[in-house]
């Protein structure tokens, strides 16, 4: 068996323990690639264990930029003792395993395609440090030395990378870049040549992107946005979102002089109390948000009702999670989308967002506090943990200084001091369905209204009349057309030739659909590809459906839900849509996917769901 | 339902300080039924917040579900209300209180509404010291469904469907002062001398201002056997103390004898002036007061008034230090970090 060989373009997994520090050494890995210019998605694959559990990180390295999972692992580290007859087992044919040669490995490791590659890892460590607690630490960079020789990487860039990360302790500057020369040198010394996988630094293939985990720029589209207010409660994986509002809060939110923050980030007892405090603060003229997972989204449904009903602007992120109900805590899916989309009892739906990369991460949350308080509604940001928790490869995030807050639709005192006519909170005198609010204490006089989840005319007041009711509950739906016109539109990415199938696909799913198409347009077999981006659904997206023979919905969760959605709210027969899942709670693979939709479409078969199963881990 | 009601009634009331009449406080004509007890509290809240000058659009109001629930739509028509859903009203109130801490939040709740499906919000609300008067309006039961047993029903207390209840029952008041309110007392809705004084002490309070008003539901459990009766209250129940509140701003004219009253200052300088029983039991003291509501139980009495104020206790706000200002007063100019410093990030993350 020829072992791989490729060049900027290869799989390397990292099998860790959690816990035993390999994070910050697998991170330095990954960054040192981005700073050879290689387009690098590494992807963490963790347990809901603080400690002893097996971890794996995958790092993708594809010089054509493709960024989605790509499925098969050419490398593998093996630093797990639990895990490691599996990672053998694992590798494709011709893939490397790198090992812990202190100890030799066991009879049963006797795979004839594979290249073995042993660095002693604990004999080096053991004899240049002395710290017992730093040794466990130093390994991890040992190997990554190793793989640096061996990857044929510049040592530079792993150095530079080791100074930039230890800038604030220099102490541990010295014994880590000893740790890296040790796994360099003895993998030059015992194994020259033998790996065929290569890197090469390139300057023109990533440009100015930034490489950024999704939660990140969650957050700071938050403070952007202009949040104030956030009340949470935490969850994984969206507890990293309000960790770094605050963080970014420290930098960006202190009063000049007296050091008092211009936001209040409030620890909730549940989720209920999350939202309704993020209720209340709009309700009571502050942005304000918060974020959390499936469990939380539950919960929040009947606060959910009341902000849809009451026409309170709240911004919601939902980093989506495994379910159902505690799942997989710490794998990915997009298995919310009903459950957010019609989220609460009796007619409710809401404005949804489907962020992709951490550029839309930013911008779209930053919009959503536009959105909700111009339409008054819920707006709930779709994230999901494969976006927010990775690193990911990104277009820099962006600012327009000349841009201003909407705040929509507001009567302060001066204007409420200059009404003549009777104002009316939910009376829709515009004709978009959106009335104009007031906040506590603006006027003496005038403005003051009772918001109620109970039934209400348009001058707030209650009503159990048929009519009021449902002339109310229609203009909800006038105000849903509003929203059509303001969300962002769906991206079409057409194929270069004429195609009869269209693929839908939105968030974190379009890299390995984008990967899939490129991959069967090399065979010719042309699709175009519709990212959806809000909902609900646009015009646009009615259009690419109906122009195409066959269409393609393809996302990460068993029951096709964003499939459902569009049959429900476009009106489409359930043939035009055929469902395409992946949930098995790993990112969906791009070469598992290829796989599917050659069959699928050979088959002519439509309407049967088919699972592209992302490989164990 | 809308009713007309006379405009030209209280011609003996003047003008308050704030240039506001009794009426301007009033709100919509109740649909409680006839001699509920919550209709007297909401007279009560009318009359302290006439007596204490306030400015009524300066005051939100703001309920869960229930009879008493309803409330805020009987009362301060003016000011911004907020009728949210069961059990739900802390959590609605942490928020819009940690947007415009200049308002004064007034929460008004059951005891189905509090001690039950909202005991999580309501004991989070109070650690955090919530600067904000909390009213739970206390018959013992849920009204509005038709007379179930709450959980501050007393063990034994008989309803009107003649069974007893046979679980244990919470008080809230000494939730409320284990947990760190900074201001706790009870009364009765029959009790409008003390319960308006009452009323605005907390409003004057910074931080959490809690009051269980004991207050009988006239359909459901008002029957003789029942400890949430009019009867049963009136002969059950004993003051702390009696007591003066006397708002900043206003001149103290009478002298206290030493001793027997104990005068506390609270932080908008406006004082309680408390002539005790017992001049041995210090109001600013937890274990004494949580003891003192116990003893009382023992002897099949109610201890109403003030039962507990610690005047240093620290709001929400200074907890998480925030602005002084208003945050929903904060312009995208200082919220908003700019592109320059988004470049700075980007180039971070390269
Ligand atoms: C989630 C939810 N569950 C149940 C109800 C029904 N419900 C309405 S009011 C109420 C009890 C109210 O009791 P309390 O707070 O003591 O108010 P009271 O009517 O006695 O003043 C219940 C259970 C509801 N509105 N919402
Ligand atoms: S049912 Fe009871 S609590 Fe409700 S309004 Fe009537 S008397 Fe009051
Ligand atoms: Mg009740």
């Amino acid at each position: 068996m020829k072992p791989i060989q490729s060049c900027n373009d290869l799989v390397i997994r990292f099998a860790n323990v959690n816990g035993s520090g390999s994070a910050s050494a697998n991170n330095l890995f990954a960054r040192a690639v981005f700073r050879l210019g290689l387009p690098v998605s590494p992807k963490n694959i963790f347990p809901s264990n603080i400690q002893g559990l097996p971890t794996w990180y995958e790092v993708r390295i594809s010089e054509q930029g493709y960024l989605g999972r790509r499925g098969g692992v050419d490398m593998v580290v093996a630093m797990n003792g639990q895990t490691m007859h599996r990672d053998y087992a694992e590798l494709q044919p011709g893939g490397y395993f790198v090992y812990d040669s202190s100890r030799q490995l066991p009879e049963e490791y006797e795979r004839q395609d594979l290249v073995l590659i042993g660095l002693p890892l604990t004999n080096l460590c053991n004899e240049a440090f002395d710290n017992p607690r730093m040794r466990g630490l130093l390994k991890n960079i040992i190997y990554v030395g190793g793989l640096a020789y061996l990857l044929d990487m510049e040592l530079e860039v792993l150095t530079a990378a080791v100074e930039l990360q230890y800038r604030k302790k220099s102490q541990l500057i010295p014994p880590n870049l000893k740790a890296l020369e040790l796994g360099y040198d003895h993998a030059r010394r015992h194994h020259q040549g033998r790996c065929l996988l290569t890197t090469r630094r390139r300057d023109d293939l990533i440009g100015d992107q930034i490489l950024m985990d999704g939660n990140a720029a969650t957050a700071l589209g938050a403070i952007y946005g202009g949040a104030t207010v956030v009340g949470w409660y935490p969850i994984t994986p969206s507890t990293s979102v309000i960790e770094h509002f605050g963080r970014y809060a420290e930098r960006f939110r202190r009063e000049e002089g007296g050091g008092r923050l211009m936001a209040a980030i409030v620890q909730a007892e549940d989720e209920l109390a999350a939202l309704g405090i993020v209720i209340g603060a709009a309700w009571n003229g502050a942005r304000a948000f918060t974020a959390t997972s499936g469990p939380g989204i539950s919960l929040m449904s009947e606060f959910l009702g009341l902000a849809y009903f009451a026409e309170i602007p709240v911004v919601l992120v939902n980093v989506q999670r495994a379910g159902p109900s505690t799942g997989m805590p710490t794998r990915t899916q997009q298995g919310d989308i009903l459950a957010c989309g019609y989220a609460s009892h009796g007619d409710t739906k809401h404005l949804l967002l489907f962020p992709s990369t951490p550029a839309e991460c930013f911008t779209m949350t930053a919009r959503a506090f536009d959105l909700a308080e111009r339409l008054q509604a819920p707006v709930i940001v779709m994230s999901d943990l494969d976006l927010g928790m990775n690193d990911q490869l990104s277009p820099p995030l962006n600012w327009d200084d000349d841009g201003r807050y909407d705040r929509g639709k507001v009567l302060d005192h001066d204007q409420l001091e200059a009404l003549e006519e009777q104002w009316g909170r939910y009376r829709d005198v515009d004709g978009d369905g959106v009335g104009y609010r007031t906040f506590p204490g603006t006027h003496p006089s005038k403005g003051a209204y009772f918001t109620r989840g109970t039934s209400h005319d348009e001058y707030s007041k209650y009503s159990e009349e048929s009519d009021t009711y449902l002339q109310n509950m229609e203009r909800l739906v006038q105000k849903w057309e509003t929203a059509k016109g303001l969300l962002p539109l769906p991206e079409e990415r057409p194929a270069e030739e004429k195609a009869a199938i269209g693929l839908v696909c939105y968030g974190t799913t379009i890299f390995s659909a984008q990967e899939a198409v490129e991959t069967l347009a090399r065979e010719g077999l042309a699709i175009d590809v519709l990212v959806i981006k809000a909902f609900p659904f646009q015009q646009a997206v009615v259009d690419f459906i109906q122009g195409h023979e066959e269409v393609l919905v393809v996302e990460q969760n068993r029951d096709s839900q964003l499939r459902t959605l569009l049959l429900v709210e476009c009106g489409l027969a359930p043939e035009q849509l055929t469902p395409v899942t992946s949930y098995d709670g790993l990112p969906i693979a791009a070469r598992a996917l290829v796989e599917q939709l050659r069959t699928l479409l050979a088959s002519g078969q439509s309407t049967t769901t088919t699972v592209t199963q992302g490989g164990a881990a | 339902m809308t009713f007309f009601r006379p405009s030209f009634r209280h011609p003996q009331l003047p003008a308050n300080q704030a240039g506001y009449y009794l009426r301007d406080y009033e709100g919509g004509i109740s649909t409680l039924c006839a001699g509920c007890g919550h209709d007297s509290i909401n007279g009560a809240i009318i009359q302290a917040c006439y007596e204490l000058s306030l400015e009524p659009h300066r005051i939100v109001k703001l309920s869960g579900i229930g009879c008493s629930s309803k409330s805020p739509a009987y009362l301060l028509s003016a000011a911004h209300g907020f009728n949210s859903v069961h059990g739900r009203m802390p959590s609605i109130v942490t928020g819009a209180n940690m947007a415009n801490r200049e308002l004064l939040y007034l929460g008004i709740s059951g005891d189905g509404d509090t001690a039950s499906i909202g005991m999580g919000q309501f004991v989070h609300a109070v650690r955090r010291n919530l600067n904000m008067v909390y009213i739970v309006m206390n018959n013992g039961c849920y009204g509005l469904t038709k007379g179930q047993y709450s959980a501050t029903a007393d063990k034994g207390s008989v309803g009107k469907k003649g069974e007893p209840n046979l679980l244990e029952s919470i008080d809230l008041c000494e939730i409320a002062i284990q947990l760190g309110a900074g201001f706790v007392g009870r009364s009765f809705s029959g009790d409008k001398q003390q319960l308006v004084p009452l009323l605005k002490a907390a409003m004057s309070h910074i931080g959490m201002a809690f009051i269980d008003v004991i207050s009988p539901c006239v359909t459901f459990n008002n029957t003789p056997t029942s400890t949430k009766s009019y009867h049963w209250v009136r002969e059950h129940s004993e003051a702390t103390s009696t007591f003066d509140f006397v708002p900043f701003r206003q001149e103290i004219t009478t002298d206290y004898e030493n001793g027997s009253t104990e005068a506390v200052t609270l932080h908008d300088h406006s004082v309680i002036y408390l002539h005790k029983k017992d001049p041995e039991v210090a109001v600013t003291d937890r274990r004494q007061a949580v003891d003192a509501l116990e003893e009382h139980k023992e002897e099949g009495l109610i201890l109403t008034g003030v039962l507990y104020v610690d005047p240093e206790s620290e709001d929400t706000h200074t907890i998480l230090n925030t602005s002084e200002r208003p945050l929903n007063s904060l312009e995208q100019a200082e919220l908003c970090p700019g592109s320059a410093a988004l470049k700075e990030i980007n180039e971070e993350l390269r």
